[in-house]
């Protein structure tokens, strides 16, 4: 079964660690792909840009319109994702578990089934 | 047999589980890991050389193949060398049958044979999965990665792991009491196929894999090697009873089409008839196991022209008998008899049994789902919206969800 692990990222919080703590949320990033990788859950991870950089292109009246900034403000936004596929959800909450940012105070992991996906010609 | 220029790539496929067989039942289980490996050595030699030098009898040149590389695998690696000697300790026979090991054992032997070592209960149900797709279906890593939607590396990894954990368990598979308890988590391994099958395909494009397709086969395998155990026959009746419905089961946006409002004369007819005949032989007699239970259910809804001429009433005594014989441990099997129990007893009754069934099961997929039907058909529309609403929600199918929300929109546009 394939899940979606989104990283609700604070950048308040982020900045408030020490350097030894942000060293060790790097680190346990590259354990953690290594880990998925190792056990063959692995599918796929993206980090995003900062929300400031994002466009959105939204219906004004039926006709795409393109604005900047994010869809919604908020204090906490996506950072990233990792894409594995687990044998249940026991498993995956698991993982989640061993990311680094769910052991900081103010970060989050959120968990979701994937319903669908064609990852293209394999 | 001259495999041609092109190296027939459905005869290696056909024969790299028989030469894997061969080699495990030689070295013993705990060398699973290097004899696969072996065997993928000496395929790779056959479309290197077949093309130019076709060999007179294909199985035997594999194998000999295979057994060389095996050696040479062996022999480079001092630590398997080491693991080699002990393993003559394990090299007892793994699934012969209480009449001893045939050197000579058939093809339908082998099949089962590795089934049960890639099927074993230690593994995680994805390795079992991808392992018995790649040493029993003969399925490449590249196809398996395409059949499953993951990276090859991925699929690459799931398979070298697993193998490991065979070699780590020496072989050994575990002490079952009966043929039914060693035979269930393969049967269940073939059966979860089939259902991802229907699940991951739904509304997309045909693959060159069809996972559907490898679930039959080998489950034709299984049943060539044990002819007469009836939950063998029951699983592959049911496959081909549940493959049967494949046209009929999607509308042309891609929503699931439900069993009462499928064109049943654009079923399968060859499917559906192989399924009643193995259904028809294999009841007499036998006990009624999970799978050959469900195959007896799926054979009535075949036999029928549509939901209203359709025994019901036997419907639902299966569905009772089902839910004894699993220990009344699956709820989904309880949702299955209330839809038949609404057919019998009247929707009241049924949607008094949902209630309860939500009570022990909260959150149970589908009940929603059929908690809608059952009362749109009652004309309590308001609160049929919710539960569809409340249905489309919660199913994580996406044509499941395209067809909820399409029963949404003819609700509130009558």
């Amino acid at each position: 079964m394939k899940y979606l692990i989104l990283m609700q990222i604070n950048p308040t919080v982020l900045e408030q660690l020490t350097p030894e703590q942000s060293k060790l949320v790097q680190d346990g990033h590259e354990a953690f792909m290594a880990h998925i990788k190792e056990r063959g859950e692995f599918v796929g991870t993206q980090a995003l840009a900062d929300p400031s950089q994002s466009k959105v292109v939204r219906s004004v009246a039926g006709t795409p319109q393109t604005s900047d900034g994010p869809f919604a403000e908020a204090k906490e936004f996506l950072g990233g994702f990792y894409l594995v596929d687990v044998e249940d959800e026991a498993r995956v909450l698991e993982l989640a578990r061993m990311i680094p940012d769910t052991s900081i105070d103010g970060l989050a992991v959120e968990v979701r089934p994937v319903m669908f996906s064609d990852l293209g010609d394999l | 047999m001259n495999p041609g220029p092109a190296v027939g790539e459905d005869l290696l496929r056909e024969l790299a589980p028989q030469v894997l067989a061969r080699l495990v039942r030689t070295h013993g289980a705990g060398q699973f890991d290097v004899c696969e490996d072996a065997v993928q050595d000496a395929l790779l030699a056959a479309y290197r050389q077949w093309p130019a030098d076709p060999p007179s009898d294909p199985l035997a040149w594999l194998v000999t193949t295979a057994r060389r590389r095996y050696v040479d695998r062996v022999r480079v690696d001092s630590r398997r060398r080491e693991r080699e000697a002990r393993g003559a300790l394990l090299a007892h026979p793994l699934s012969t049958p209480p009449d001893g090991a045939d050197p000579d054992a058939s093809p339908a032997d082998d099949s089962l044979l590795l089934l049960q070592l890639c099927c074993h209960p230690a593994l995680a149900r994805p390795a079992q999965v991808a392992l018995t797709l790649r040493a029993v279906a003969g399925l490449t890593t590249a196809q398996i990665a395409n059949v499953l939607q993951l990276p090859e590396a991925t699929v690459a990894q799931r398979i070298t792991r697993a193998k490991r954990r065979l070699a780590e368990l020496g072989g050994d598979l575990p002490r079952p009491r009966d043929a039914a308890e060693r035979l269930s988590p393969v049967l269940d391994v073939l059966y979860v196929m089939l259902t991802e099958a229907h699940h991951t395909t739904s509304g997309t494009p045909a693959r060159d894999t069809d996972l559907a397709a490898e679930a039959i086969h080998l489950a034709r395998l299984l049943r060539r090697a044990l002819p007469n155990d009836p939950e063998v026959s029951g699983l592959l009746a049911l496959m081909l009873l549940t493959a049967s419905r494949g046209p009929a089961r999607q509308a042309d946006d891609g929503s699931l089409v439900p069993l009462d409002e499928q064109d049943r004369t654009r079923w399968d007819q060859t499917l559906v008839r192989g399924g009643v005949a193995l259904v028809e032989a294999t009841v007499p007699g036998a006990a009624p196991g999970p799978y050959l239970l469900q195959a007896c259910i799926a054979a009535l809804h075949a036999e029928a022209a549509d939901t209203a001429s359709t025994d019901w009433p036997e419907i639902l005594a299966l569905y009772g008998v089902l839910e004894v014989v699993t220990g009344r441990r699956n709820p989904t099997i309880a949702l299955n008899r209330i839809v038949a129990e609404a057919q019998v007893l009247g929707d009241d009754a049924a949607l008094a049994s949902l209630d309860d069934l939500e009570r022990q099961h909260p959150g149970l997929p589908r009940l929603d789902a059929v908690r809608a039907h059952l009362l749109e058909r009652q004309g309590r529309t308001a609160e049929a919206a919710d539960a569809y609403r409340h249905a489309a929600r919660a199913t994580r199918n996406l044509a499941e969800q395209q067809y909820l929300q399409r029963r949404l929109r003819t609700l509130r546009t009558p």
